[in-house]
């Protein structure tokens, strides 16, 4: 493009306005289709954020529903159940977030000193599987190994002596199961950018540790965490916009009425009180309360992000 | 060297059966589902079942595909991915070549491509989402699972990194052998960036294999249930009062067998491309970290 800009630069600038306009309308064009999409798909809901300041009633629609103000905000504070279920959701949000920036970044340290290639490889195999499995499809297989009643975890239990643990029908059993098989999802995946970092290590540093004779131990500490400090702020930084989001789709997959007390969480509330008992005013206000908290933590984290690891995104 | 001293021998042997146990352990719920779903009623529902079958046979299957239901739902699975990946993909292309331009090239650049980031950072959320489909009469439409996410802004960005990391001449020669921008994205830029576009479209055929959420919402009759919905009302609710059956298949509903199969089939499908996808994502994980 740069010879293009050149040559343009001798004619006047109207004439590469209209230059400009011919070879660009194809690129206008091409981004129709997307543009409306967000409108109508994105944009469109967004303002149907109003309901969150109305009484909406289906059948009257938005122009006919009756407006309240703000009081389904002051609703948000008094209702009973939303400071548990918000609550609910930092605890295991957060404790997903440390566990699942440590497990991977250990795992990806251990797997560096791997060095048969091909054990290294069927490893990673396995453990980026269940990533890519969704959550109704290991909700199913939770569900089975889990099972109170003979569930091969539950075996195991026995075999070691212990009594049978109801895993998902008691509160703090229920938080604690899906905070590990959360972990248990996602670390394999998780080690990906951690690997890629470690092998862009210069290997000289080691072997002039070596030389000095560092052990491997000691190179692991003076050399390789901190090559991987960057990486570790970029992640932790970036999950900070997740700290309301304590996983819909494993929790709903997950939980039952024995547990909403500790492991109802903003999604699934937002979806019982909206879709099921039809509060839909009420439903979108907690979800617009998220919706904003979110988004300021997400502008915020990516700020840091590029502040402390000059990290961006696009 | 550091590996000959006898500390890090022990270590390296502590490590490789650590990272084994912890790698099969990735694996085993899986193989136990498969086991489970080809042994014979009784020893499964005895929890006898480890992971190889006892008394092998392959009733559960039979059963499963013998269910209107369960093909049904998977028709619909097939149907959306299909759309879902092709009309997405087309999307992701016309909608990142533009945005891979120069400021100074394409005028509106930055505008556009606020637009459409806005878009990941904020959300009317659930319930605005859900009256929209509704006024659009798209409920109980196929439509209704493929267009609403049609567009991934984050496939999107990946794919514009992409572009951006092509050689400018390229654009340029296109240019000068009178090429218009359709013919540059379709002769140049689409052939260059196979890998890529091979990765995104796995990507987004796993995502919407899986997707079940909106299935379950936005769709009243079981009969336009995508698969995903269907697993998680049978398996996770456990909830058949959705499915008319007669007493003996509900017997073989709840059966622990089928139940198994069932999964198995849920996630098969993944199992088959995992292959290919790993070969690819890795790769195309760091495609949209070139900048410039």
């Amino acid at each position: 493009m740069k010879d293009l800009t050149l040559n343009t630069q001798k004619k006047t600038s109207t004439d590469k306005k209209r230059w400009n306009m011919k070879r660009n309308w194809p690129l206008h064009m091409m981004l129709v289709p997307a543009v409306l999409l967000a409108i109508i798909f994105q944009y469109v809901p967004m303002a149907g954020i109003v309901i969150a300041f109305q009484d909406f009633k289906p059948w009257l629609g938005f122009t006919g529903s009756k407006w309240v103000g703000w009081d389904n905000f002051r609703y948000l504070f008094l209702y009973p159940d939303v400071g548990q279920v918000i609550w609910n959701t930092l605890v295991i949000a957060v404790f997903k977030i440390i566990a699942g920036l440590i497990a991977p970044l250990s795992f990806a340290v251990l797997l560096n000193e791997i060095r048969w290639a091909g054990f290294k490889r069927v490893s990673q195999t396995l453990v980026y599987l269940p990533h890519f499995m969704s959550w109704v499809i290991l909700g199913g297989i939770l569900l089975d190994i889990l099972s109170p009643q003979g569930g091969m975890v539950n075996k195991l239990v026995i075999a070691l002596g212990g009594e049978p643990i109801f895993f998902l029908g008691d509160g703090t059993w229920f938080r604690i199961t899906i905070i590990v098989s959360d972990v248990w999802k996602e670390f394999g995946f998780g080690t990906i950018v951690f690997l890629a970092s470690l092998s862009g290590i210069n290997p000289a540093l080691y072997e002039a540790a070596e030389v000095d004779g560092a052990n491997r131990w000691k190179q692991t500490v003076h050399i390789t965490l901190p090559a991987l400090l960057p990486i570790t702020i970029v992640v932790l930084t970036l999950s900070l916009g997740n700290i309301l989001n304590a996983g819909f789709d494993q929790v709903f997959n997950l939980y039952n009425p024995l547990v909403y007390d500790k492991g109802d969480i903003i999604d699934t509330f937002v979806y019982r009180l909206g879709i099921l008992n039809g509060k839909m005013s009420f439903a979108t206000t907690v979800g617009l309360f998220k919706s904003v908290v979110a988004t300021i933590l997400i502008v915020v984290s990516y700020r840091l992000a590029d502040k402390f690891a000059n990290y961006r995104v696009f | 060297m550091y590996y000959k001293t006898k500390g890090y021998k022990i270590f390296s042997a502590v490590n490789y059966t650590f990272i084994g146990v912890l790698s099969i352990l990735c694996i085993l719920p899986i193989l136990h589902i498969l086991a489970v779903s080809f042994s014979s009623m009784a020893p499964a529902s005895a929890n006898l079942v480890g992971f190889w079958p006892i008394g092998f046979t392959t009733d559960a299957y039979v059963k499963t595909f013998g269910n209107s239901n369960f093909i049904n739902s998977l028709i619909v699975s097939l149907e959306r991915t299909v759309l879902a990946t092709v009309i997405g993909m087309a999307l992701v292309l016309i909608t990142a070549y533009p945005l891979a331009k120069e400021d100074s090239a394409f005028r509106g650049r930055s505008i556009y491509t606020w637009f459409l980031v806005f878009t990941i950072l904020f959300s009317g959320g659930l319930i605005p989402s859900y009256i929209l489909v509704q006024k659009l009469g798209l409920m109980d439409t196929i439509w209704a699972l493929v267009l609403p996410g049609a567009l991934s802004v984050w496939n999107v960005i990946l794919m514009m990194n992409f572009f951006r990391g092509l050689p400018k001449e390229l654009e340029e020669a296109a240019y000068l052998d009178g090429a218009g921008q359709f013919k540059t994205l379709i002769l140049v830029y689409i052939p260059l960036s196979l890998p890529s576009i091979a990765t995104l479209s796995l990507f987004t055929m796993v995502y919407h294999w899986n997707a079940w959420f909106d299935g379950m919402i936005y769709m009243s009759d079981i009969k336009n249930y995508p698969l995903a919905s269907l697993l998680q009302t049978i398996i996770v609710q456990q909830d058949f009062s959705k499915i008319n059956v007669d007493a003996s298949m509900l017997e073989n509903v709840s059966q622990r067998t089928v139940r198994a199969a069932q999964i198995f089939i849920g996630a098969l499908p993944i199992l088959m491309v995992y292959p290919f996808l790993q070969r690819f994502f890795v790769k195309g994980l760091v495609l949209g970290a070139v900048k410039e």
